[in-house]
């Protein structure tokens, strides 16, 4: 053996995990537990886009009977739940929790114990859920749920409970998650990767975790404060005991606003990859792709109150809103502006990655423009709560947030599984879902126009919303095939594909330097980095060498220039996240019953935490006592 | 699979140090992400508070009145003296100095002990209880949040104190110590203004 | 122009009645709302096709072949750069055209001052909607619910309260919609312009029926409105016929705790209003036609007809409720 292929056996033994059960529930491997990340919201995807099927069959026709109001209310509170807390969130973090230390030439992320933790507390959130769906105590009061209506009064039993909880979860789960990121992409960029060399994919994942750290609070207090009222009788809500209804709607979408963009801007990410590499030169105006979404996350902060245009409140303060969720358009009609330059200026190779970001681009504009329409604060007052929201948001977070999701899948897909997706299916389905998703989405436009409001779960014939409605479901139809043979092709590749390489696409960024699959210490030694596409650099690669091969080290660089620091130990595989996870499962859907159980449900959680972070170091004797100085 | 890509090998990091404190170190990047989590959810707490006063006639509503101020204000001079105390723990694990922080948090986990006990009584003395109106919500809910920060603090202290008592200080070590007392001074910070906000707000106005 | 818009969203929809369109205005606020939705789909949509002119150039553009197959670093494109701020300089034109008139749009909507002698008071229920209008003529308050009539070419001013959950008040060919908010009043004034029926429709999820609560509109002329104003101020009528008369006394006491019909004992106030029920042209926020045989099917089943509605199943037999569906219709 040479002695480079005695060094990667030795990281290997160093960096992967035990085999069999105990490994999988103790692996600290970024890239198993973002790969679990994923496949959890695809399924999750999956169901809850079944779900949106069956509602359109209901919705199909006038006075149909397929659904009584309960079942229907049932299902678009689970469909939007699940989609936005469930599925794109995550989706995201996790694409960034793979992703990032690739890219940096990383071998893991800051916090490998916390990044297990993120996965295991997102999955207690799904399964209660679910579980709960399973034991009929299904929320269903939608994606958010206004008091007084979610109220002790109008909601008895743990509908609501059960739904406010799980935003705890997912979002304790997701801000553990963003601080990783976060820190990783702080600390661990390789040498020479300053901040103005950074790939547009990591800002805008710095970008979404430092959003999702600032807006995520705010729902987990409000959602908190609604358990409160109906547990313990508080009056945060409740007009006659001096609350404030509105007060609910201000904080839940003070981070709801946000949120759709914590969704939209890891999506930018995955479009100025795939652009980049496809069209054979880097992204067209870097700065202002960064200024843009750094502008977008700012100005996201300030413009909550475009959801609440009908609640009555004066119209001077409604016109500043208008105006800052209008400015919008300009950050994001420039980064629209340099993809196409990107591409028009390049050599472009149209495969099924590219082509999701023309779908994207195709699609999104549209939703961005009725986005622009709804913006007008005396507009909105005829197209908030209709079938037109409801297109805007499918627009935006289909058209925005998964095609390029879709893309991202197909591009990164050979990276993770070391095999190529079927160019042709791939097509196929990108056509199917295509025009599915514009036959399906288009004419709910047109219904909000003609006044249907969202939420219904029938309506009468004299109405005149049958024939689109139907339209309607019938592009459902196309693009539930197109998403079918998406999956297949995904899992039939696994077997079958063309072996892929390192580098398929010749790409330009550092996780296409190391194998298909990575190896579980990802790179065997610090790459350097002097461009913003170092892979394309026509002078050679450098690395820099002196990690340890037998114990798990990582290279800490400085926050803005990325000077080396110094060599960290990054801790081993351990259970006790999955068991802090459980605990804090536990506490969580107890203190849906009882407000003690933050008291003893606090115990173990305590106790878990405490195992795993007792560092393990040797033993005080009486000698060191007085020596450590070190 | 494919040869890798030959690299030519610029530096060796292997005379870095293989430890680091402050900002240098990215463990002190976690915890100021948390501490920035939990700040903003303080923040829009005392803004929910605002709300509240804004949308009522009188505050605290009629018929409510304002928290005691004694055990209050022992309990925010006794917070802010041990601020001291946690400075100088910090100063000895910047130095390294194990028998100080040893000390220092030991020192540190009894103070958090005192400043529960004291908490207690002050819950006693709000003058309102959270189920009254939506500014007994308010206090308590600010109140909670706080007093669940001091426990965890209180609680790792504890821990902390003894596991240095027990084990061989590494330099790892002294830097967790110096997060913790990082994090003792956001507690003792995010309290002013809430302390403002439950004891002087209803008087002012 | 306008009229071609709304045919052009009555074609789309292949026929429709317009009575709840926003297309189909047939008020002061929602002309003016019209108008500027279609100069923002305008704007909007040259954006658009500017977006994907640019897009489909650069996919068929012929590429020139100088640089080999190798990728490239950060080229350089002046005349892109060029193009990207005039881009920048048209969104900007773009987005200001748009706020400008949005604000104007909004000083318009505050230019038709509402007349102060018509008050209309609007409760919004799960899952109904009680009307009250103070007669002007006797300076009493009449209430009635689910069918809101309104004066031709008047500006009304409707006070919006709601005594349990939000829910919203919308009626898309008047006016934009109000959020009807427990311990708030909105108002929202409307100036009809057209005669005719208009659909109105709760728009905030308000729970299990929320998709039954809407209401129709009638804008009529001023002497109609008067003499229907006035009617409904009287009190109910007395029955005819021996059948009517025993549907009277079964409504005056089984239904007496929620319905009131005024001229007689039933007095409650957890239902609508049934003085002038036989007047309406939809009974139930618009769930079924006003009829005998619905009346009568109502009262019987109305938990099949609205699963979860706040009426209970009574316990009347199908005579009682024949005789009690005779009375009701009877209340002109
Ligand atoms: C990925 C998610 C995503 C994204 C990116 C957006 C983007 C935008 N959204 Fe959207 N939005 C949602 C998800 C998203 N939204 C969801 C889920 C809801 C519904 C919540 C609910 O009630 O359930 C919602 C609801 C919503 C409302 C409330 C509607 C209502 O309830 O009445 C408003 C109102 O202002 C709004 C505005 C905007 C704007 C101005 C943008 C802008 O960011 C768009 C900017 C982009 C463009 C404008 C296109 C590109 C620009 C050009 C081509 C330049 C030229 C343009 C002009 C000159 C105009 N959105
Ligand atoms: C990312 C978010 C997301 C996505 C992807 C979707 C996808 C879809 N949505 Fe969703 N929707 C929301 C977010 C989303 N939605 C939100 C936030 C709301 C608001 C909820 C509220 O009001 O509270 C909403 C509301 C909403 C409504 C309005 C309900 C109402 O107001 O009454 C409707 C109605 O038509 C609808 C339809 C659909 C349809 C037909 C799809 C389709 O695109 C779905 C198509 C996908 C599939 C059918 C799955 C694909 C199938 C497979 C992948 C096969 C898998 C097989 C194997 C695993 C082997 N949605
Ligand atoms: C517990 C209260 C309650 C009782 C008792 C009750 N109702 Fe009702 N009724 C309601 C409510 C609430 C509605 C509104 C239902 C809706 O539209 O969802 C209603 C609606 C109606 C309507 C439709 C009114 C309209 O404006 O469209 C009729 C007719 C009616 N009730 C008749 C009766 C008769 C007849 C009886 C007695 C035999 C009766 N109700 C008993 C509560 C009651
Ligand atoms: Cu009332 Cu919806
Ligand atoms: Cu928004």
């Amino acid at each position: 053996m040479t002695v480079e292929a005695e060094r990667h056996h030795a990281l290997l033994r160093t960096w992967s995990d035990a085999p069999g059960i105990w490994g999988f529930l103790t692996t600290v491997d970024h890239k198993r537990i973002a790969a679990r990340y994923v496949l959890t919201a695809v399924a999750l995807l999956a169901i809850a886009g079944l779900l949106a099927v069956d509602m359109r069959l209901q919705l199909s026709q006038p006075n149909m009977g397929r659904m009584g109001p309960q079942g229907f209310n049932e299902a678009f509170a689970l469909h939007g739940s699940t989609m936005l807390f469930l599925v794109s969130v995550p989706v995201m973090e996790a694409m960034a929790m793979w992703l990032v230390p690739l890219m940096l030439g990383a071998r893991t992320v800051a916090y490998p114990r916390l990044a297990a933790f993120s996965y295991w507390l997102y999955l207690g959130g799904v399964l209660m859920l679910w579980i709960a769906h399973a034991l009929d105590v299904t929320p269903d009061l939608g994606w958010f749920e206004y008091p007084p209506l979610s109220g002790p009064a109008y909601a008895p039993g743990h509908r609501v409970d059960v739904w406010a909880q799980m935003i705890t979860f997912s979002e304790v789960a997701a801000l553990a998650a963003s601080v990783n990121i976060v820190a990783t992409i702080l600390k661990m960029r390789p040498p020479g990767m300053t901040l103005a060399k950074m790939p547009l994919f990591i800002w805008a994942m710095l970008v979404a975790s430092l959003m999702t750290i600032f807006a995520l609070p705010s729902v987990m207090l409000v959602t908190s404060m609604l358990i409160a009222d109906r547990l313990v009788s508080t009056h945060f809500f409740t007009p006659t005991g001096g609350g404030d209804t509105l007060l609910f709607q201000h904080l839940f979408w003070f981070f709801g606003h946000p949120e759709v963009y914590i969704i939209f801007v890891p999506a930018l990410g995955f479009v100025s990859a795939i652009t980049e590499t496809f069209s054979r030169r880097t992204v067209f105006g870097y700065i202002p792709m960064v200024l843009s979404m750094l502008a977008i996350a700012v100005l996201a902060f300030g413009l909550w109150v475009h959801h609440m245009f009908a609640v009555g409140l004066p119209k001077m303060g409604n016109s500043f809103y208008t105006a800052a969720s209008m400015a919008i358009a300009l950050p994001a009609g420039m980064q629209i502006f340099c993809w196409i330059a990107t591409i028009w200026s390049g050599r472009p190779m149209f495969r099924t990655p590219l082509l999701w970001v023309i779908g994207f681009i195709v699609t999104f504009v549209i939703g961005g423009l009725s986005g622009v329409m709804t913006a007008s604060a005396p507009l909105d007052l005829q197209l908030t709560d209709t079938y037109f929201v409801v297109a805007h948001l499918h627009y935006v977070l289909i058209g925005g947030a998964m095609f390029p999701l879709f893309g991202a899948f197909c591009y990164w897909y050979p990276k993770a599984t070391g095999r190529l997706m079927s160019e042709r299916w791939g097509v196929v389905s990108f056509v199917l879902i295509i025009v599915g998703f514009n036959v399906g989405f288009f004419p709910m436009h047109l219904l909000g126009l003609e006044g249907m409001p969202r939420r219904i779960y029938t309506y009468p014939a004299e109405t005149g919303w049958g024939p689109l409605n139907l339209v309607a479901t019938i592009g459902t139809f196309i693009s539930t095939a197109g998403g079918v043979v998406f999956v297949a092709n995904a899992f039939l590749s696994l077997k079958r594909g063309k072996v892929a390489g390192d580098d398929p696409w010749g790409g330009s960024t550092l996780e296409w330097a190391t194998q298909s699959p990575p190896c579980a210490h990802n790179f065997n030694e610090v790459p350097v980095v002097r461009s913003l596409a170092p892979l394309w650099d026509r002078d050679g690669r450098q690395a820099m060498i002196g990690l340890s091969a037998t114990c798990r080290e990582v290279l800490v660089t400085s926050a803005v220039n990325a000077e080396p620091q110094y060599r960290h130990k990054s801790p081993a595989p351990s259970i006790w996240p999955f068991l802090a996870a459980v605990a804090t499962s536990i506490l969580f859907v107890a203190s849906i019953f009882t407000p003690w159980a933050l008291v003893w449900g606090a115990l173990p959680v305590a106790l878990t935490l405490i195992v795993w972070f007792w560092p393990n170091r040797p033993r005080a004797n009486a000698t060191d006592q007085q020596v450590t100085r070190s | 699979m494919s040869e890798p890509v030959p690299y030519t090998i610029v530096g060796d990091v292997s005379d870095l140090p293989d430890c680091a404190m402050g900002p240098r170190n990215i463990v002190w990047w976690g915890n100021i992400g948390f501490m920035l989590i939990e700040g903003t959810a303080f923040l829009l707490a005392m803004a929910v508070y605002l709300y509240l006063q804004s949308e009522s006639p009188s505050w605290p509503p009629a018929g409510d009145t304002p928290p005691d101020l004694a055990w209050s204000t022992m309990f925010t001079v006794g917070l802010f003296t041990s601020e001291a105390l946690n400075l100088w723990v910090s100063r000895k694990a910047k130095a390294k100095d194990a028998a100080g922080v040893r000390r220092g948090t030991l020192l540190m986990a009894l103070a958090g002990l005192m400043f529960l006990v004291v908490r207690g009584v002050e819950l006693d003395h709000l003058n309102i209880r959270w189920d009254q109106d939506a500014y007994g919500s308010a206090v308590w809910m600010l109140m909670v949040l706080h007093t669940s920060h001091l426990t965890t603090e209180l609680g790792e202290s504890a821990v902390q104190s003894a596991w240095l008592h027990t084990h061989r200080i590494d330099p790892d070590q002294f830097s967790d110590v110096q997060d913790n007392c990082e994090y003792w001074t956001f507690v003792v910070l995010a309290w002013v203004p809430i302390y403002v906000l439950i004891y002087w707000v209803p008087r002012w106005t | 122009m306008n009229r071609a818009w709304g045919l052009a969203g009555c074609l789309a929809l292949g026929g429709c009645s317009g009575a709840n369109s926003v297309l189909a205005p047939a008020g002061y606020q929602a002309h003016a709302l019209l108008d500027v939705l279609k100069l923002t789909v305008f704007v909007g949509a040259a954006m658009y096709v500017l977006v994907l002119a640019f897009l489909t150039l650069g996919i068929v553009r012929r590429r020139v072949q100088e640089s080999g197959d190798l990728p490239v670093v950060e080229p350089a494109d002046a005349g892109l750069h060029r193009g990207l701020i005039a881009w920048s300089v048209l969104i900007l034109c773009g987005l200001s055209l748009l706020i400008t008139a949005s604000f104007v749009l909004d000083r318009h909507l505050a230019a038709a001052q509402p007349s102060e002698t018509l008050e209309v008071r609007v409760t919004a229920q799960q899952w109904w909607w009680r009307f009250v209008y103070r007669d002007p003529a006797t300076g009493r308050w009449v209430e009635t619910a689910n069918e809101l009539h309104l004066p031709v070419g008047r500006t009304v001013r409707v006070t919006l309260g709601s005594n349990d959950v939000i829910h919203s008040f919308w009626v898309p060919s008047l006016a934009g919609k109000m959020d009807v908010i427990p311990g708030r009043v909105n108002v929202l004034d409307l100036t009809p312009r057209r005669l005719g029926w208009f659909r109105g429709q709760c728009a905030e999820f308000c729970g299990v029926q929320h998709a039954h609560m809407a209401f129709d509109v009638k804008v009529e002329s001023e002497a109609d409105f008067r003499a229907w104003l006035a009617n409904q101020a009287r009190p109910a009528v007395s029955p005819s016929g021996v059948d009517a008369a025993r549907g009277m006394r079964i409504v005056s006491t089984q239904c007496a705790a929620c319905h009131t019909v005024r001229g007689t004992a039933a007095a409650g106030r957890a239902g609508p209003d049934l003085t002038h029920l036989g007047a309406r042209r939809r009974m139930a926020a618009g769930t079924l036609a006003l009829n005998r045989g619905n009346i009568e099917g109502w009262i019987l089943q109305p938990q099949s007809i609205k699963p979860g509605t706040l009426m209970p199943a009574t316990s009347l037999d199908s005579r009682g409720a024949e005789a009690v569906a005779r009375y009701l219709e009877a209340l002109k």
